[in-house]
Order: C-alpha cells, then sequence, then structure tokens
C-alpha cells in the first residue's frame, strides 16, 4: 500500500463526495415537494406523493440506477454516467426525505400553529416564518442521517460506470492484488468523511437547539 | 352598539360526533370586565373559550364580538349562515388569547415572539415592530429577557411574554385558557398580578381557570358550567356566598387546599 495508491482514493472520494453532495440537494427540493403534495388538499397530489414515495423508497437503489441506465437511452435520452448517478440518488434519498420531512410538519405542535392563526397571520406567512423554520429543525437529525446513508448508498453507483471510491478501491485491489489494506483504506476514508458531516450536524443541531422547548 | 356586550353568545352548541359537550349556552361578556369561566375537567369551560376564540367550530349558536357576528351569522328561515374568512379575521382580529402552554414559537426570541405579527400581519417597519413589543415587553416586566429564547425562560416568564404578544396586537377583548395550569405554585403569582394589572386597565377579559381566588377577588362575573351547561352565574358574592349550590360546595372542597376557603 503506497503513497500513491492511496492519492487515487482520496481523488475517486471526491467523486463520491461530489455525487453525494448534489443528489441530496437537489433531493431536498423535489422531496420538499413531493412532502407539499403528499399533506395537499388535493386528492391526486396526494396520492401521486404517496406513489412516488412507495416507488422509490419500495425498491433498491441498484435496480433504480441499473433501470435509470438502460431506461433513458431507450427513449433516446444519452446520459453519462455520472448524470444517470446523479439522478438516481436524487429520487431516492427525494423518497426518504420527504418522508421525514412530513413526519417534520406533522410533529409541529398545533397550539403553536393556534397562537399564529389568533395572531392574524395568514397561512402562507404561517408555513414560511413558524412551519417550516420548526420542521427543519425538528428533522434535522434525520436530515444527517439522510446524508450519511446516501454518501454510503454512493457506492453502488459503480454499477453504471462511475468510478467512485468502492469502485475504484475495487479496481486498484484487483491490479495490486493488495485487497485488505486498500479496503481497509477506502473504509477509513467514508469513517472521515462521515465523522465530518456528523460533526456538522451536531453544530448546527446544537446552535438551533437554543431556540427550542 | 355600544349597549351590546363585549362577547355575546347565544344557544352555542358543540358535539364531537354524538358527544355533546357544550348543550346551547347563552352567555354575555360585559364590556371592561373580568368573567371567569369555572368548572370541573370536562365542564366544557376550555371548549366554549375556544369557541369564542373560533378555533373551534360551534355546531349550533351564534357567538358575536363587539356587536359583529364571527364564524357564523343569523341566516334566512331562522338557520345560521358561514361567514367568509376575511369576516372571520376581520372580527377574530379584536380578540387576543393566551393559552395554559404559551404556544410561544420556539425559535423565535421573546422579543421575536412579540414583534411578529406586527410585522407579518400589521405591516410594521422591523424598528417599529421591535420598539412596540419592547414596550409590551417591560409592561409584564421582562424587558431584561427580550433577547431570550422561550427554552432559557420559566414557565411564567413565557407565559407573561405570551400576554405581551397578544397584547402588542391591540385587543378589545382577551381571552385566557387556563394560563396558570401548567404553572408550578410559586409561578404562578406573577402572572395572576400581570392579569389582575390588566384588569385594572378596564380590559375585557375571559378568564378560565382553577384559581378560585383569582376569579373571587378580580372576576366580576362567574360562570360555573358543568357538564356543557351553565350551572350558576352571577358576582362572586352571589355564586360563592351562602346558601350556595350544592354542586359549587362540592367543587369548592376540592380547591380548600389551594387557599380558597379563606377567601370565601
Amino acid at each position: 500500500m503506497t503513497w500513491e495508491l492511496f492519492e487515487l482514493l482520496l481523488v475517486a472520494s471526491i467523486k463520491t463526495v461530489a455525487l453525494s453532495g448534489l443528489s441530496i440537494v437537489l433531493g431536498f427540493f423535489l422531496a420538499a415537494g413531493v412532502c407539499a403534495g403528499m399533506l395537499s388538499q388535493n386528492v391526486a397530489a396526494r396520492r401521486a406523493g404517496r406513489l412516488f414515495v412507495s416507488f422509490f423508497r419500495g425498491t433498491p437503489l441498484l435496480v433504480q440506477l441499473l433501470l435509470i441506465y438502460h431506461l433513458l437511452p431507450r427513449v433516446g435520452i444519452d446520459v453519462p454516467s455520472e448524470v444517470a448517478a446523479v439522478i438516481g440518488m436524487s429520487l431516492c434519498t427525494a423518497a426518504y426525505q420527504a418522508e421525514i420531512l412530513r413526519g417534520g410538519f406533522g410533529s409541529v405542535p398545533k397550539g403553536l400553529l393556534e397562537a399564529a392563526d389568533m395572531c392574524g397571520i395568514g397561512a402562507f406567512d404561517t408555513f414560511r416564518r413558524i412551519r417550516l423554520p420548526i420542521a427543519v429543525r425538528l428533522t434535522l437529525p434525520a436530515l444527517t442521517s439522510e446524508l450519511i446513508m446516501i454518501l454510503k448508498a454512493s457506492s453502488l453507483v459503480s454499477v453504471v460506470g462511475v468510478i467512485e471510491l468502492t469502485r475504484m478501491a475495487q479496481d486498484l485491489a484487483a491490479s495490486t492484488f493488495l485487497p485488505l489494506p486498500l479496503y481497509a483504506a477506502a473504509g477509513l476514508i467514508y469513517l472521515v468523511i462521515n465523522a465530518v458531516i456528523a460533526s456538522i450536524g451536531a453544530i448546527v443541531e446544537r446552535r438551533v437547539a437554543r431556540g427550542h422547548a | 352598539m355600544t349597549s351590546s356586550p363585549a362577547i355575546r353568545v347565544r344557544g352555542v352548541v358543540k358535539r364531537y360526533g354524538a358527544t355533546e359537550v357544550l348543550t346551547g349556552i347563552d352567555l354575555d361578556a360585559p364590556r371592561g370586565e373580568v368573567t371567569c369561566l369555572l368548572g370541573p375537567s370536562g365542564s366544557g369551560k376550555s371548549t366554549l373559550l375556544r369557541c369564542i376564540a373560533f378555533l373551534e367550530e360551534t355546531s349550533d349558536g351564534l357567538i358575536e364580538i363587539d356587536g359583529e357576528p364571527l364564524g357564523y351569522g343569523p341566516g334566512s328561515n331562522g338557520g345560521r349562515v358561514r361567514l367568509p374568512p376575511a369576516s372571520i379575521r376581520a372580527v377574530r382580529s379584536n380578540i387576543g388569547m393566551c393559552f395554559q402552554q404559551f404556544n410561544l414559537w420556539p425559535h423565535m426570541t421573546a422579543l421575536g415572539n412579540v414583534s411578529e405579527a406586527l410585522v407579518t400581519v400589521r405591516k410594521f417597519s422591523r424598528g417599529e415592530a421591535e420598539a412596540r413589543a419592547m414596550a409590551e415587553l417591560e409592561k409584564v416586566g421582562l424587558a431584561k429577557r427580550a433577547t431570550h429564547y422561550p427554552s432559557e425562560l420559566s414557565g411564567g416568564q413565557q407565559q407573561r411574554v405570551a400576554i405581551a404578544r397578544a397584547l402588542a396586537l391591540e385587543p378589545k377583548i382577551m381571552l385566557f385558557d387556563e394560563p396558570t395550569s401548567s404553572l408550578d405554585p410559586e409561578l404562578t403569582g406573577e402572572v395572576l398580578n400581570v392579569m389582575r394589572r390588566l384588569a385594572e386597565t378596564g380590559m375585557t377579559m375571559v378568564v378560565v381557570t382553577h384559581e378560585i381566588g383569582f376569579a373571587a377577588s378580580v372576576g366580576s362575573k362567574i360562570v360555573f358550567l358543568d357538564h356543557g351547561k351553565i350551572l350558576v352565574e352571577g358576582s362572586p358574592t352571589q355564586v360563592f356566598g351562602k346558601p350556595r349550590h350544592a354542586r359549587i360546595d362540592q367543587f369548592l372542597d376540592t380547591y380548600l387546599d389551594r387557599g380558597a376557603a379563606g377567601l370565601l
């Protein structure tokens, strides 16, 4: 196990972080929409939201990635591996994040909304100023976990041809006959990245905890 | 119009499924006075207050605030009609409310809680709103706690912030739903004092409470509910003085340890 090999792993881990990060952010916005659909008065929107969640939460990410990678070219859309990977991970994490947010909105105490109502604050301002900030605070630990889950799940995107951290370790192990040190190094890198994410999550949680009953 | 009571409740019925929680309530809350709603738990007193605030839909009957119908107005052929949301908002802007659980927004400071509606509803600038909010906090003795979050305040302080938040919007009527019921006994005093001072300014108040002593000394009208009906109403002397209704005797017995005996 040389420094050169480790450096190759580090470079590949940048792709892991970039793809996961992009997917989490895109997934969050998608999740907000799906969640709004699930909480909506509109029956069609509620059904669509639930269907989305049950499909992307009910099938393995691996299958979703393979479907996207093979389906898109069939309908004439040629996508690079990285794009297919981000689409797959975004859709999958959106389903989980939508459920997390739905739980968060459900946990905002009804009395806080009644207080807003009695102060004459309208539905939109109540959502913007009171429901959303409280829901995000309530779900921060779960959202941090989801970020970590997606980072680990990104090891699956090698099936669509993306050379990320796990795939790089596999390739190097095959060519150098040093599987143990390479997988150990890859594991260590995952651990360090996730430790950083977890501590950032903890810091943010502590900061918002100040404003919490 | 000035002759009408601040709140007029007529024939209000509230049902949850088959259970009738309020069975036809008629009640007037006189202007500038403190009306106290008493009764055992489950008697419907909080439900009645929440109906007056239109936080609960009534199943039947009419409620007028300052002569204006709230939620439902009289319809043709003796029925009632649902009023448009704009009318509900307008009439309700006369009412301020304090809750048993305070219901302060946990992500905003005391100052933020009091100034929020001034900015979003009354369209004050942030600076004007905070100046006004600060003045209200001063009145409840909490100017020094303005930058504290609810989690950094005692229950009594939180309830006083909640009172300031309601008063900042200059309501004509204040409703209190068991404002001291979730407080430690040594913290109830500070909240009751703020309420007592508010009453002295001539604010119309309706208070659901278990504080018999407060009701007897500050209330000008006592309304005793039992099983969704008004059992007795009148001045504190009429309701608590002897001879009194057997049900009230029984109710007071459970409160003797709270010092109510000495007052009566």
